[in-house]
C-alpha cells in the first residue's frame, strides 16, 4: 500500500487526509463536546431541582426575556439559576468573557453593567433585564477598531496568557469612561478586582494610563 | 470548583417590602433574600445552601438611596458600597462609613454588594463555609477550635462552640457611629440598635443577625450625633483588595481642644460580632488624644482575650490599632 502523504510525520489518521483532514477531525470533536457540554448544562436545571413539583412556582420568573447587549437587544431563554456569564458565552456565544473562578475572585468575566464593572459570574441573568450590558465585545468602535486601551495594551505588552485580559480591558474602559485623566494610584484602584496569574499588572496599569494620554 | 449550573430554585423579583416579606414568609426555611447576591451565589454554587425560593430584592426601588432625615441620615440597605462610598453627603459627615465601604472586597462586588448584604453576611470560617458539620451548620463539633484547626482568622474573644468572627468592614463603622437597623417582618417595622443586631453563639449559633425568617434589613439609620466627628478607619488583611479583615477598627472621636470628649471604637474580626470596645472608651474619654492616652487605652483592648492555637498575632495587632484609633 502506498502512502499519500509526502511528510514522514506520524500521523495517527492513518492515511487519508484528503477525506478527513487532521483540522476536521478536531473540528468535529470540538463541536460534539460542545453539544454534549451544553446539553448538561441545561438539563442539571431540572435534575439538580429539590423542586419535586417540576414546573416553576406562580409568580416566579418568566424564562424568555430581552436584555440589552453591547447595544443590541437580545432575546434569550434564560433559567432563573443562570449567571450572566453562562448566558453570554454559552446562549449569546460571547465568549470573550472569560469565567476564571466562577465566585466574584478573579475579575475574569468583568463586564460593564449600566456603566459600571461587575462579576458577570455573580450576577443572575434575570437582574439585569433592564440594564444595558457592555462585554469586551462591545468596547470597540463600529466597525471593529480596537479600543484606546486595547491598543495600548499591545504596545505595553501587558497580555501574557491573556486570560484576564478581556476582564482587564472592561475595567479600563470603565474607568476612563467615568475619570478620563486617572492618576496612576486611580488606575492601581481600579484594576484591583482583576487577578492576573502571569503577574503582568504594571503592564496593565501602564497601558491604561498610557491609553488615558492618548484618549 | 465546579463551573455548572447552580441547583435551580424559583426567582422572585418583588417589587416592594411587603411582597417580599410575604414571599418569603410562606417560604420558611426555604425561602432566601438575596441582595446584590455577592454571597447568596457563592453559597448556591458550592450546594452548601439549597433554597427552593430565592427572593430577589434588587428590583425594590425604596430600598435604594441615601437621604438626610431631621436627625441623621437613613440609608436604604439595597444602596450599593460604591455608591455609599462616594455619597457626599455620607463622605462629607459620616466619612468613617465611607472609608470602611472603600475597603470592602473589589470594585466589582462594591458595584455590585448593597451594603445590607455586607452587614448581614454569614460568617466566613471555611470549615463552616464548605459544608461541614459543624456548630454553626446545626451539627455539634468545631473543627477550627481544635489543636490542628486552621483558626488563624478566627476569634480572641466570646467563644461559645462557635469561634469564627464577623467578617464585615461596614459594620463596625455602622456601630461606631451608633446606627439603628430597620427591620420589616410579618408583623410590621421594628427598629433595633446596630450593637443588637449582631448575635453571637451563646445567643444563637446558627444566626449572625437578628433577622428571623421572613424579616428583611430595609434600612440603616445613622443619628446626627456623630456627624463630622474625628473618624478613624484601617482595615488589616492579608491581601489589599478582596480580603476580609484579620483586624479592622472604626472610631469615631468628639474632640474639645485636644480632649477626648466622647469615643465610640469598635473592633471587627476579633469576635462573632462587632466588638465594641467599651472599656477603652471609659479610659481614654476626658483625656488628651496623645500617646500616653493610646498607651493606656490600647493596654485594656485585649484584656480577656483568649486566643486560639494560630491567632495570638491578633491581640498585639488589635492593640496596635487602638493605638493609631486614638492618636487619630
Amino acid at each position: 500500500m502506498q502512502k499519500k502523504f509526502s511528510s514522514d510525520r506520524y500521523d495517527p489518521l492513518g492515511s487519508d487526509r484528503d477525506a478527513l483532514s487532521r483540522r476536521h477531525f478536531i473540528k468535529g470533536v470540538i463541536a460534539a463536546g460542545t453539544v454534549a457540554g451544553a446539553a448538561g448544562l441545561m438539563t442539571s436545571c431540572s435534575d439538580g431541582s429539590d423542586n419535586s413539583e417540576g414546573a416553576p412556582a406562580a409568580g416566579s420568573v418568566e424564562r424568555l426575556v430581552s436584555i440589552n447587549v453591547n447595544g443590541n437587544v437580545r432575546r434569550v431563554d434564560v433559567m432563573p439559576n443562570e449567571t450572566l456569564a453562562q448566558t453570554l458565552r454559552n446562549k449569546l456565544s460571547l465568549t470573550g468573557t472569560k469565567l476564571g473562578c466562577d465566585r466574584g475572585s478573579c475579575g475574569a468575566c468583568t463586564v460593564m453593567i449600566d456603566g459600571v464593572t461587575q462579576n458577570s459570574c455573580s450576577v443572575l441573568t434575570h437582574t439585569v433585564r433592564d440594564a444595558s450590558v457592555v462585554t469586551v465585545e462591545g468596547v470597540g468602535g463600529a466597525n471593529g477598531e480596537i479600543h484606546p486601551v486595547q491598543q495600548a495594551m499591545i504596545e505595553e505588552l501587558a497580555p501574557q496568557c491573556g486570560y484576564c485580559t478581556p476582564g482587564q480591558v472592561v475595567s479600563g474602559v470603565a474607568l476612563l469612561q467615568r475619570n478620563p485623566n486617572p492618576t496612576r494610584e486611580e488606575v492601581r484602584q481600579a484594576l484591583a478586582g482583576n487577578l492576573c496569574r502571569c503577574g503582568a499588572y504594571n503592564n496593565y496599569v501602564n497601558a491604561i494610563v498610557k491609553a488615558a494620554g492618548s484618549a | 470548583m465546579t463551573k455548572d449550573m447552580m441547583p435551580s430554585f424559583n426567582l422572585f423579583q418583588p417589587a416592594d417590602v411587603e411582597s417580599a416579606v410575604s414571599l418569603l414568609s410562606d417560604a420558611g426555611e426555604n425561602g432566601w433574600a438575596m441582595a446584590g447576591g455577592q454571597d447568596s451565589l457563592d453559597w448556591f454554587k458550592d450546594r452548601i445552601k439549597r433554597p427552593t425560593t430565592v427572593v430577589d430584592l434588587s428590583g425594590i426601588t425604596s430600598l435604594v438611596g441615601i437621604s438626610e432625615t431631621t436627625d441623621g441620615v437613613e440609608i436604604g440597605a439595597l444602596t450599593t458600597l460604591t455608591d455609599v462610598e462616594n455619597n457626599p453627603i455620607i463622605k462629607e459627615k459620616y466619612g468613617l462609613l465611607s472609608m470602611a465601604a472603600s475597603r470592602v472586597a473589589s470594585p466589582q462586588i462594591r458595584n455590585k454588594g448593597t451594603l445590607g448584604g455586607n452587614i448581614s453576611q454569614d460568617a466566613r470560617c471555611w470549615y463552616y463555609r464548605s459544608g461541614l458539620d459543624c456548630y454553626r451548620a446545626g451539627g455539634n463539633t468545631c473543627y477550627a477550635d481544635t489543636p490542628e484547626g486552621m483558626n488563624r482568622e478566627h476569634c480572641l474573644f466570646g467563644a461559645s462552640r462557635c469561634v469564627a468572627v464577623t467578617p464585615s468592614d461596614t459594620a463596625v463603622a455602622i456601630v461606631s457611629l451608633e446606627a439603628s437597623m430597620v427591620i420589616q417582618g410579618p408583623n410590621g417595622e421594628r427598629v433595633v440598635a446596630a450593637e443588637d443586631y449582631f448575635i453571637g453563639p451563646a445567643i444563637d449559633i446558627t444566626h449572625m443577625t437578628a433577622l428571623k425568617p421572613g424579616e428583611v434589613l430595609t434600612a440603616i439609620r445613622i443619628p446626627a450625633k456623630w456627624a463630622g466627628a474625628k473618624f478613624y478607619f484601617e482595615k488589616v488583611a492579608d491581601r489589599n483588595t478582596w480580603d476580609f479583615p484579620l483586624v479592622n477598627i472604626a472610631s469615631a472621636i468628639q474632640m474639645s481642644g485636644d480632649t477626648i470628649e466622647d469615643i465610640r471604637l469598635t473592633c471587627g474580626a476579633v469576635e462573632c460580632v462587632p466588638k465594641r470596645l467599651n472599656v477603652v472608651e471609659d479610659i481614654v474619654r476626658g483625656s488628651a488624644a496623645n500617646e500616653e492616652t493610646a498607651e493606656l487605652g490600647a493596654g485594656a483592648a485585649s484584656r480577656g482575650a483568649s486566643p486560639l492555637n494560630y491567632n495570638h498575632f491578633k491581640i498585639p495587632l488589635m492593640e496596635n490599632l487602638v493605638k493609631r484609633a486614638i492618636r487619630g
